[in-house]
């Protein structure tokens, strides 16, 4: 628990311009910045907004799929599920430690989460509406997650950097699984076909979104990257993640729902449609399909669960009286 | 015997299936991170064991059902779980006392059951003891932070330790089938299980400053399909996707 001792502590840094030089010259060395480093300000920030906005994901990511949970059509697909969802639970955990080792506690986390104050991953605002939307939120969702995290694998706050190496297996895992309900799907009966088709058609975009805005309108991109929070730019992994979707789309034998989507022989890439970002800075400001139902769900299970976490405490305290009058008593 | 046998294991599997789809309702509900992680991990185990049982059983019938046939394709009259397992979850305190009052009995008997003359359910019962051994630990922990927690944890831990008690006896009920398994060297004779699964409770209970209850009588029937008014709602939703789409792979 050496992230508690932290908490609290004062996170100031004298930031002349040869502090800030200094920190530099180690990120440019690629040595990892650890909690007791100095940092600057605005990294300490940078990241703590991130990793916990992350972990929320995680955490309010359970929804659309647990949603499905008591309906998985087999007894085997239902333990996949249960444990691919106890597993998004686990990232939360390692993410929101890895976030208290830069002086936050889980406690201020999860009130921004409920608040509004810090956001959580668009893709989780739409709905699961089939058996098939948990093939393609495995297939698409953690394919998109894993294009985002492997470079995070190498991002300059080792604990971050040593959280994302544990959560990437398991989610190249869950993207399998994701992928061979697909498969089963799109081999299955014409009405199965038209269920994984249906998924992908409303699960592709809001997939692209997660990359987050174009360069032009990511506020934070350039210094994250001179930081080596971020490796790549955000429309360089959503081509990644197109390159390598789209021809699974095809052996799957289903159409990418993009008119526009073509080969540019020149940049070795596929050039895709415009996407709608009025949508996008819509689900991200809190008016997607499904924003209202998360967060109420979140605080209604926060609430509900107070008088629990109350208890824990108030037994942890009488324990803790009761053995040190049997030490008082025994001396 | 054969027939004996597939009924004696079904009910073993449809206490575990109908356990699990329970605690899969709390995924994303719990108190905490780490009780949602818990009871997901709990779940899974119940989920793990209800599939190797239920696998079992359609080798036993030999009419060629798989783990999904049983499942999800026969309907609440054909339900022979106890009627504990498909109590509603209602709060925390109601999911625990359930699993504490299910994992003390299931303990000594899956640790009675290893020495069943049945190779199949001596393998299950090697598994299953090792994570019974787990969800108890787990669950009696808890009755006693919440019996020994606040006054509002008290009062419901108390409340559902208290409505829960009258389905406890069913598990420890006997009847023809189970008889027969028993002399036949395969099962375990349950009623036999009683002090120790009481000892559990007590001693557990008075940890937490509580009372154990007494039940004024027994509630059962599940092992004949008589089922309490739960039950058909939850095979609702969990055999929805077979129904509306039966015969297919997934």
């Amino acid at each position: 628990m050496y992230s508690q001792g932290l908490i609290g502590a004062d996170g100031r840094t004298d930031e002349d311009e040869a502090f800030l030089a200094a920190f530099q010259e180690r990120i440019d060395a690629e040595m990892k910045i650890e909690p007791n480093d100095p940092m600057p300000e605005g990294y300490r920030k940078t990241l703590v907004r991130q990793i916990s906005q992350h972990a929320h994901s995680e955490v309010i990511g359970m929804q659309p799929e647990g949603n499905w949970i008591t309906r998985a059509p087999t007894l085997r697909r239902k333990a996949a599920l249960l444990a691919k969802v106890q597993d998004e639970g686990g990232h939360g955990l390692y993410l929101y430690s890895a976030a208290e080792t830069l002086g936050v506690s889980r406690e201020e986390m999860t009130d921004q989460l409920l608040s509004g104050a810090a956001k959580y991953s668009s893709i989780f605002n739409y709905p699961t509406l089939t058996w098939g939307d948990i093939g393609a939120i495995g297939w698409l969702v953690d394919g998109a997650a894993i294009m985002n995290q492997i470079p995070l694998c190498r991002c300059s706050f080792g604990p971050y950097a040593r959280a994302m190496i544990r959560v990437c297996k398991e989610e190249s895992f869950h993207q399998r699984q994701g992928y061979e309900i697909m498969m089963t799907l799109a081999r299955g009966s014409d009405e199965q076909k038209a269920m994984a088709q249906d998924a992908l058609d409303r699960y592709w975009w809001p997939s692209l979104m997660m990359f987050g805005p174009s360069e032009g309108s990511s506020v934070h991109s350039s210094q994250s990257m001179a930081w080596k929070i971020k490796r790549f730019t955000n429309d360089e992994l959503r081509d990644k993640f197109i390159n390598a979707t789209v021809p699974q789309a095809e052996y799957l034998g289903l159409t990418v729902p993009d008119p526009d989507l073509k080969w540019n022989e020149e940049r070795q890439s596929y050039d895709h449609g415009e996407i709608d970002w009025d949508e996008f800075w819509r689900v991200v400001k809190g008016d997607g399909p499904c924003n209202r139902e998360r967060l109420r769900n979140r605080t209604r299970v926060h609430e509900e669960g107070a008088w629990v976490r109350e208890a824990a405490l108030a037994h942890a305290e009488k324990r803790r009286e009761r053995a040190e009058a049997a030490k008082i008593a025994a001396e | 015997m054969s027939d004996d046998l597939f009924r004696y294991v079904l009910r073993l599997a449809d206490d575990h299936l109908i356990l699990g789809q329970r605690l899969g309702e709390w995924c994303g509900k719990a108190p905490s991170l780490e009780e949602d992680l818990a009871l997901a991990n709990i779940g899974l185990d119940c989920l793990g064991q209800a599939r190797a049982l239920f696998t079992y059983a359609g080798k036993v019938e030999g009419k060629g059902r798989d783990e999904d046939d049983l499942a999800f394709l026969r309907p609440e009259r054909e339900y022979c779980n106890a009627l504990l397992v498909e109590q509603p979850n209602r709060d925390f305190a109601w999911a625990i006392a359930r699993q504490f009052y299910f994992s003390a009995f299931m303990l000594p008997f899956w640790r009675a059951m290893g020495k069943s003359t049945d190779d199949d359910l001596r393998a299950i019962a090697a598994k299953a003891e090792k994570e019974v051994a787990y969800h108890l630990r787990h669950s009696a922990e808890w009755v006693i932070r919440l019996g020994d927690g606040t006054e509002e944890s008290r009062r419901r831990m108390i409340a559902a330790l208290e409505e829960l008690f009258i389905y406890t006896g069913e598990l420890f009920e006997m009847d023809d089938v189970a008889l027969a398994m028993v002399s036949e060297g395969v099962a375990v004779d349950a009623s036999e299980l009683r002090d120790e699964w009481r000892r559990t409770v007590d001693g557990v209970l008075s940890e937490a400053h509580l009372t154990a209850p007494e039940a004024a009588y027994d509630q059962t029937g599940g092992r004949e399909g008589r089922h309490t008014e739960h039950l058909g709602h939850l095979l609702s939703e969990l055999q929805y996707m077979q129904r509306a789409y039966p015969g297919l792979e997934w």
